[in-house]
């Protein structure tokens, strides 16, 4: 991993962050995120994760980006007024960076000493198959509920 | 088999001898010439398989000369220099290619409605797409007072770069992919995906009510045909086992009796696949009969309605592309990447039938343009949920019988009869309630 290819990338991410939490306006805010997930992509490929990074771009790019724009398009009405600053919202970053943080620093990461294999999509594949599938079920089984709950909601909203 | 292989062997060191007098380096794939067997019998014609070999891999040499001029720069150099020629050379022909369908789309159009199309500038007008460009490069560039600026100046670049971010992983000869990854498929709908954002950045930057309209329709109908896209090329992906293009082409290689190739449009799973793709492709491009987002007649021209000059160029540059990289990747899953159609046709080059395949889909992408009427916006969601995503699941179900059934006659027809009798029950099921009594009129006659 080259350094110089991390600081661009960080400061890049880090910006978007900054950008979508300043802004005035929550479209450039959502914006903004995208250039963030984006770089946290482009941080995934850097450390080798190609599958991750896909993912990344794919589900936060392609779908929650979306998501937020439609959330923002159908539930503002008016021209909104530029919002002071949150200090809530700052205490609540702050938590959760806090909590993260706990998690990662007390997790016992494997050793890279005699470096990291390269991790192919056939071998994800494997493991999701074979280790971890029946908490892939389940993720799938909640997924269905809610494109089910989802369906509900519409039918409802006709009659 | 040990015949067979030394066979090969012995053909592999005369092309090597071959190619040393055209002072060729055939590059990895040398076994590549035992498939000209067939076509060449004759101990003399080693010439000839050298010469067609190296017909096949002359992009691929090229770039390897091109390279050779980089040879004493450091590392980083030659891996910038060997993108930056991969990219060119794309972009060139795929600009090329821009050009040309825009014309012939017209002349096409213009058969189909019986007249005759651009024809006063150049030999039967093909110098047209330059008199466009030009005329698009020094119109003004209007951009309205009240738009978002910054939005509204990078929707056509965030349009434009992810479908050409996608054709880089389309394996387009023998050794021909520009981009290699582990994950090719998953990078062409990860990059796709980000279009449906650009769009939006289109229509809200533009600020205005036809551009906002157009892209709500535009992202709604998208988001609605990724899903059975997605749903139609896992078959395939499950079949092959693996993400990479190239796989996915090898896996289609080989002819039953030396006719039938062993793509998997020629599956019942396949077929059913391959059309539910196409059309989810032919939604993904906003083409008729699905270019309800831009519906002239409706809003004007949809999230394009405020751009002009070379932006609108750009974004008709972006639907172009779009279609490539579509027909491209249906190609590659379908209809065999770059093998030939028969077996005794292996000799021309690869890079040829790739294209051959790829202007045909485009061809009927026109085609269709020209004979069927744009579909209501509910028509096309219904299409979406009710038809296509059942369907496309069927077809999911239906390799893995083929899989599971050994891949032989038997699997074939079972595949076959599972998609047929989903179709029959599908159409039954959503044909209820649609009654259709002979036409009224209350004011005419």
């Amino acid at each position: 991993m080259s350094p110089a290819a991390f600081l661009i990338i960080a400061i890049i991410t880090l910006a978007g962050a900054l950008a979508a939490a300043t802004l005035p306006k929550l479209i450039h805010a959502a914006l903004c995120l995208v250039v963030a997930f984006l770089g946290i992509a482009a941080i995934y490929f850097l450390l080798g994760a190609e599958f991750v990074g896909l993912v990344q771009v794919f589900v936060y790019v392609g779908a929650v980006a979306v998501l937020i724009v439609f959330t923002i398009l159908l539930t503002r009405r008016e021209e909104e007024e530029a919002v002071g600053f949150s200090w809530g919202g700052v205490g609540i970053s702050f938590a959760v960076f806090a909590g993260l943080m706990w998690a990662i620093v007390r997790t016992a990461l494997p050793s890279t000493e005699g470096g990291v294999e390269v991790l192919t999509v056939k071998r994800i594949g494997e493991v999701l198959m074979a280790d971890y599938v029946w908490p892939l079920q389940c993720v799938g089984l909640l997924l269905t509920a809610a494109l089910i709950g989802a369906l509900v909601l519409v039918m409802e909203e006709k009659r | 088999m040990s015949a067979r292989r030394s066979k090969t062997k012995h053909k592999v060191s005369s092309g090597a001898q071959a190619s040393r007098l055209l002072s060729f380096d055939p590059p990895a794939e040398t076994a590549v010439l035992h498939r000209f067997r067939p076509c060449f019998k004759k101990p003399g014609s080693l010439f000839f398989i050298a010469v067609l070999v190296a017909l096949d891999q002359i992009f691929v040499s090229a770039k390897q000369w091109l390279l050779t001029l980089f040879s004493g720069a450091p590392d980083w150099i030659t891996q910038i220099a060997s993108g930056l020629i991969s990219i060119s050379g794309m972009l060139g022909v795929f600009l090329g290619l821009f050009a040309l369908m825009s014309v012939m789309e017209r002349k096409i159009l213009a058969r189909i409605q019986n007249r005759y199309g651009p024809n006063r500038v150049g030999p039967f007008g093909l110098l047209q797409p330059v008199a466009d460009g030009i005329k698009l490069l020094i119109k003004e560039d209007i951009v309205p007072l009240r738009a978002d600026k910054v939005v509204h100046f990078l929707a056509p670049i965030m349009v434009a770069a992810p479908t050409i971010l996608a054709l880089a992983v389309i394996p387009y000869g023998r050794n021909m992919t520009l981009f290699t990854i582990d994950g090719g498929i998953l990078f062409f709908f990860a990059v796709g995906s980000a279009t449906e954002l650009a769009v939006f950045m289109a229509g809200w930057g533009s600020n205005n009510k036809f551009s906002m309209l157009g892209a709500m329709r535009a992202i709604a109908q998208m988001v609605s045909y990724e899903l059975p896209l997605l749903v139609t090329v896992l078959p395939v992906v499950m079949v092959v086992g693996s993400l990479t293009p190239d796989a996915i082409v090898a896996a289609q290689s080989g002819y039953l009796l030396g006719l039938v190739p062993h793509w998997f449009a020629f599956t019942p799973w396949g077929a059913a696949a391959f059309l539910l793709f196409f059309v989810s492709g032919l939604v993904e491009s906003n083409r008729t009969p699905f270019d309800v987002p831009e519906g002239e007649s409706e809003i004007v021209a949809g999230h394009m309605t405020e751009y002009s000059g070379f932006k609108y160029a750009t974004f008709f540059l972006a639907e172009y592309f779009g279609m490539f990289a579509v027909s491209g990747l249906a190609v590659t899953l379908f209809l065999g990447g770059w093998h030939a159609p028969i077996a005794a046709l292996q000799f021309v080059p690869s890079y040829a039938w790739f294209f051959g395949k790829l202007c045909l889909l485009l061809f009927v992408f026109v085609w269709l343009r020209g004979t069927l009427p744009r579909m209501r916006v509910d028509h096309v969601m219904n299409f979406a949920w009710k038809f296509m995503l059942p369907m496309s699941f069927v077809c999911l179900f239906a390799a893995a019988i083929w899989h599971y059934q050994a891949r032989g006659l038997a699997a074939w027809l079972w595949s076959l009869g599972i998609v047929v009798a989903a179709y029959l029950g599908l159409s039954q099921v959503l044909q209820t309630g649609k009654r259709f009594a002979p036409r009224t009129y209350r004011f005419a006659e």
